[in-house]
């Protein structure tokens, strides 16, 4: 049984200078069987294994990660939550995971930070303006929190922009979505994987899956640089190399990995108090508690496995922040990154049974994976356990691109793809 | 970011070039005749390789023309460059 945090821990464990505090998750040794593996010990990953074990009461899972558990986009992203989507299985899939968030810290008895300091969306032209009006009505028929703020309402909630007429692409007004906010990124995983180890999931870090064993249309365990192991479900989460294991288990996904980028600023003084994103110029920033200010930059339009990117793209989000906020134009760049992101024909995750038995996919999140972390762990897991979707993940499975049912989000969303 | 060898003008950044993505996609001769899983298979399913790549590109902001680029992604080093029509160079 696990310490419980609190104050009194916190005082208790402050007078021996902090050097008793009880590990947070085991670093033990893969079994020889599990009753389900789920590759990717990211955020989703961590989480699907925590949801497994407790509302599916699997107790014989191991999340295998090839690096360290929130080392590959869990900690590359820019942290931002929302649930503003268009269409109505989206809507449905990220308030899914909103829901959760609200009372995340609670129940993993981990902080994990969640401030609900709204999210807006500015409008620069005309079509935005429509296009946004429009999914502002959309989200408040699917019970979502969604406003719309003309010019002075936008200058009103958030001082620093720029709302002159004259710059090039003037804000013409903008959707806010309260509810919306940042998390801290690094705690996600740490949380779910505290949460998981405490009812017996196997964390088994530096250890890559190297192949996918099948019989036939069913899997029969994985290949791993610590050997093999058997299994009868196997759960793959692993972003941007989800076409890699995918090949491995000899299925096609229609995926395409780009690198995104983000960088930090020197942190500086409390100044944006919410998160600002336009899709037209491609600028949303944010800070982070820390003071820096968090800056998502695009992807690449080329596929790379290479978690760098391209300067002239972080060159092209400088340029709009800076028309947006002039008072940022002495601040200095601290750091810069890019992570891998699975991106699918129609924006939309896949949360998917396959046409093996036992083999899952979640995947496709491409830009905007990390606020649908806990909703996306909990429909997967449900989808693992029952071998079938839930009614919220249903819309999101790989035979929509036969089908031809997909969830086009791509100009849709309020997202900067 | 790379230098790219535009096989009609040279080196240039990779800036001045637009990625087309996977090569060598044929398009359905009988498009009428196609099963919902053929189209899907042409439509949207990719190659996706961490490693070397066959891909398109187009030098949009030079030439404007079309061409082959073999490319390593896990590293985006350029291996081979070649035209419209010609055979893919053998790894």
């Amino acid at each position: 049984m696990k310490n419980k945090y609190s104050i009194f821990s916190l005082i208790k464990n402050a007078f021996s200078g902090h050097e008793n505090w009880q590990r947070a998750w085991r670093d033990p040794e893969p079994k020889k069987e599990y009753d389900a593996i789920i590759i990717g010990g990211g955020g989703h990953g961590l989480a699907t294994a925590y949801y497994l074990a407790k509302k599916h009461k699997m107790n014989k899972i191991a999340v295998v990660e090839k690096g360290w558990i929130g080392g590959g986009n869990t900690g590359r992203n820019t942290t931002i939550i929302r649930s503003n989507y268009l269409w109505d299985a989206s809507a449905g899939l990220y308030d899914h995971a909103l829901k959760i968030w609200e009372g995340l810290s609670q129940e993993l008895n981990y902080n994990v930070m969640f401030s609900q300091r709204g999210v807006m969306n500015l409008a620069h032209n005309l079509q935005d303006v429509r296009d946004l009006k429009r999914r502002t009505h959309a989200n408040r028929l699917n019970g979502i929190d969604a406003v719309w703020l003309n010019t002075e309402e936008v200058k009103k909630f958030c001082p620093i922009i720029n709302t002159s007429p004259n710059i090039r692409y003037p804000v013409l007004g903008g959707t806010l979505q309260k509810r919306a906010g940042t998390a801290r990124h690094d705690a996600v995983a740490w949380g779910y994987a505290r949460g998981a180890d405490e009812m017996g999931v196997d964390i088994i870090q530096n250890c890559e899956v190297k192949g996918i064993k099948r019989n036939g249309v069913e899997v029969e365990g994985i290949e791993t640089t610590k050997g093999f192991i058997k299994t009868k479900k196997i759960g793959v989460v692993a972003a941007g190399h989800s076409s890699v294991i995918a090949n491995m288990a000899g299925i096609r996904l229609p995926l395409e990995s780009k690198p995104l980028q983000a960088l930090v600023s020197e942190p500086v003084k409390p100044i944006i108090d919410t998160v600002v994103m336009s899709n037209a110029v491609h600028a949303y920033v944010s800070q982070s508690d820390k003071g820096e200010l968090v800056i998502g930059a695009g992807t690449d339009s080329y596929v790379s496995y290479t978690q760098k990117g391209s300067h002239n793209i972080v060159e092209e989000t400088l340029r709009a922040i800076l028309e947006l906020y002039p008072i940022f134009s002495r601040m200095k760049m601290l750091r810069q990154w890019g992570g891998i992101v699975d991106i699918c024909p129609d924006a939309s995750p896949i949360i998917s049974k396959t046409q093996i038995k036992g083999l899952y996919f979640n995947c496709g999140w491409g830009t905007g994976g990390f606020k649908a972390t806990p909703g996306s762990g909990d429909l997967f897991a449900h989808t693992i356990a029952n071998d079938e979707p839930h009614r919220l993940n249903a819309a999101f499975n790989l035979n929509r691109f036969v089908s031809g049912d997909l969830v086009d989000e791509h100009g849709a969303a309020a997202v900067a793809h | 970011m790379f230098i790219i060898n535009c096989p009609y003008c040279g080196e240039r950044d990779q800036t001045e070039f637009s990625c087309g993505g996977e090569a060598h996609i044929e398009r359905p001769k009988q498009p009428t005749e196609l099963s919902d899983d053929q189209w899907a298979e042409y439509l949207f399913m990719r190659k996706n390789i961490k490693g070397i790549q066959f891909e398109r590109w187009n030098h949009i902001h030079g030439c404007r023309k079309w061409f082959n680029v073999v490319r390593d992604t896990s590293n985006d080093k350029i291996h081979a460059v070649y035209k419209m029509g010609e055979r893919p160079p053998v790894k």
